[in-house]
């Protein structure tokens, strides 16, 4: 399956990203930078965690209207997969690809710590390898991760089962625990928590591997 | 004839949204609070962005300023907005 990384200036996990797709699941991985009009032949997009463009304004504010984007807009409307991690998932709502919006954490302190994400749905390209209720133990880095959306917005996610992963001990003060969400075609998956630090035993936890591992599952339903 | 200024400058003010839990303000405000300011109802924390523009008509302005503010200075989802231009 082939992968491309979007590099923004500020992106920094771009490279963790390559390594482990490349690195640790053998995958043709591609960067794609910020001003590129196309993606080239890519199967799925990953939009990285980082500070694109130094969070000026708002994170993810400015990384929307990159040229990029736009393709990735067109990607995902065509049904290719894409993945926002951190700060790719706050990209991902910047750009309307998913709804909601990542407010700053409600204790106001940048968290950087292991966290547990509970798996709540199998039903999507992302979470298809692992088991409905799957504790995952994978790390969090982020000063903006307190998801935020109108009620009737969290209704119709909770209703289309399109919360993918909620923290088991909630912390930064996101709405319904929520860590991960995907968009109504379940192709676009965004989420706070970085499954990149967490695919190799010497980093502590390959629990985010799963992630991995369904994506290329998908890949082989599809085909 | 009143002469036109030749810049004009759009000042914009962008704030959490009522419904939005604003920690930033809230902090503020206990820290007011601890330095003996009495009688606060609320503080909520925002920004303020000033643009220059080259001029033209007002309508035409508010009308573009107002699509800025919707697409790219605010996001609608967590923050409202006013301006002026002058």
């Amino acid at each position: 399956m082939k992968f491309g990384i979007i590099q923004f200036p500020g992106s920094n996990c771009d490279q963790d990203c390559h390594h482990v797709l490349e690195g640790v699941f053998g995958q043709p991985t591609r960067y794609v930078w910020h001003k590129d009009t196309t993606l080239g032949d890519v199967d799925c997009v990953v939009v990285p965690g980082g500070f694109s463009y130094g969070d000026y304004l708002r994170t993810g504010a400015i990384a929307r209207f990159s040229p990029a984007m736009k393709a990735v807009a067109a990607h995902a409307k065509a049904g290719g997969l894409v993945i926002g991690i951190c700060n790719g998932f706050q990209i991902l709502c910047e750009a309307h690809l998913l709804p909601g919006a990542l407010i700053r954490n409600k204790n106001l302190k940048f968290i950087c710590e292991q966290t547990e994400i509970r798996v709540e749905t199998t039903d999507s390209p992302f979470t298809n390898a692992a088991k409905k209720g799957q504790i995952l133990r994978v790390p969090i880095a982020h000063g903006e991760g307190n998801y935020f959306a109108e009620p009737g917005v969290i209704d119709q996610l909770k209703r289309e089962d399109r919360i993918l992963v909620r923290y088991v001990n909630n912390p930064n003060g996101s709405v319904d625990n929520i860590a991960g969400i995907c968009n109504e075609g379940r192709n676009v998956f965004g989420l706070m928590p970085h499954p990149e630090r967490a695919s190799e035993a010497i980093l502590g936890s390959e629990d985010g591997r799963v992630i991995f591992e369904s994506i290329l599952a998908s890949q082989s339903v599809a085909s | 004839m009143v002469e036109k200024p030749p810049f004009m400058k759009a000042k914009i003010i962008v704030t959490p949204k009522k419904t939005v839990f604003d920690p930033q303000g809230k902090t503020v405000q206990h820290a007011l609070e601890s330095m003996g300011f009495r009688g606060i109802k609320e503080v909520r924390v925002g920004k303020f962005i000033e643009v220059e523009l080259k001029g033209g008509s007002p309508a035409a302005l508010k009308k573009k300023m107002d699509e800025a503010c919707h697409k790219l200075l605010s996001n609608p989802v967590i923050e409202d907005y006013t301006f002026t231009i002058k």
